[in-house]
């Protein structure tokens, strides 16, 4: 069907809306698997919609029977699974929502995570981005809402914002389905590698934290050699986080990564980290 | 003096936050909504029992507590009365 395209074709935004197959709740053999994070009422349900086809009205997480929202799509011959996150405002906190949302862009260990931000509201949103940004290396940012910007007469310089995270910034409309095939595009460069994202990261700290991370990041990653971000959970583990504290006594977080380490193994760290 | 803190806030008026008094995940909870020494906050409506009081902060409506409005330090902005 699309034997005789040529390169020209490929760069065409309206080419890849073509390109764009959405499968609904068909997420079998998957080569990609793409996270929607943000904050509450930035258009990630919307989002996800519009890239899945289903209809799946996501309201709110309360509560432990949370079910992630999954849909799939392929793009460009590739099948993605599209994961839609609670919204949250932190990666930090310790509400349920939000440790679904750490532990997922932690632990299940997404292609990428698309940070969905509210364009009106850009400096509220960019606490969580950065957060995500620490943890993770493949982001592209969905500045949604980029008409209602417009009208409150904001402009958003995307491509200076993109310099400065370091990772894809893509103006967007979703409940226009506006911008939609140049996200595609820029989820595909950063799921295939072909766009080194450099993400923002914080690059001063206190020596003596520095010393004490090394450390509990050398002591977690014993018990646990898969770990993935182990010095985010060491810093974690310093700021008193309760839940992961929790997660590492009941070994949750080496499970999620697929970590061998023995419960006895496990609680003995903790007794380490206690002391 | 004792400072003021955003419970006494008359709703209509607005303020600057000094200073959080409360620690750990509280404190981070209240860092995480946009609430930070320097932040511009107003009490914008009451709800019928008068607790809790939603907060204008950085564009967004956030409903606190006050118990945790009374952790939140402030300073009246435009003088006048709490």
């Amino acid at each position: 069907m699309t034997g005789h395209s040529s390169a020209a074709c490929e760069s065409c935004p309206a080419y890849n809306q073509a390109m764009l197959k959405k499968l609904g709740v068909n997420v079998e053999a998957v080569d990609y698997v793409v996270a929607l994070a943000g904050n509450p009422n930035t258009g990630k349900s919307t989002l996800f919609n519009a890239l899945t086809g289903l209809r799946q009205h996501v309201g709110n997480w309360a509560g432990k029977t949370v079910a992630r929202a999954e849909g799939g799509f392929s793009f460009n011959n590739k099948r993605y699974k599209l994961v839609d996150l609670p919204g949250t405002y932190s990666l930090l906190s310790t509400s349920t929502d939000e440790e679904i949302a750490r532990d997922f862009i932690l632990f299940g260990q997404p292609s990428v995570t698309v940070v969905v931000v509210d364009a009106t509201r850009l400096e509220r949103n960019l606490n969580l981005t950065l957060q995500i940004l620490e943890i993770t290396d493949h982001v592209v940012v969905a500045l949604n809402l980029i008409d209602e910007a417009g009208r409150h007469g904001i402009r958003v310089d995307e491509r200076h914002l993109a310099r400065k995270l370091g990772v894809p910034v893509v103006p967007m409309a979703a409940r226009k389905m506006q911008g939609l095939p140049e996200l595609l595009q820029a989820i595909e460069q950063v799921a295939t590698g072909a766009y080194v994202t450099r993400p923002h990261r914080i690059q001063q700290r206190d020596p003596g934290l520095d010393h004490a991370l090394r450390e509990l990041e050398t002591a977690l990653l014993r018990e646990f050699p898969d770990l993935p971000n182990a010095q985010w959970v060491a810093l974690r583990l310093l700021d008193g986080d309760a839940s992961i504290e929790q997660a590492l006594r009941e070994r949750r977080l080496g499970d999620l990564s697929r970590g061998q380490a023995s419960a006895p193994a496990a609680d003995a760290l903790a007794l380490e980290i206690a002391s | 003096m004792a400072s003021l803190t955003l419970d006494q806030l008359a709703i209509g008026k607005e303020a600057i936050v000094t200073r959080l008094v409360c620690t750990g995940a509280s404190r981070r909870r209240l860092m995480d909504l946009g609430i930070l020494p320097g932040t511009h906050l107003a009490a914008d409506f009451a709800s019928p029992l008068g607790d809790p009081v939603a907060y204008r902060v950085r564009d967004a409506l956030i409903a606190l507590r006050r118990a945790q409005a009374r952790q939140i330090e402030i300073e009246l902005l435009q003088g006048g009365q709490p």
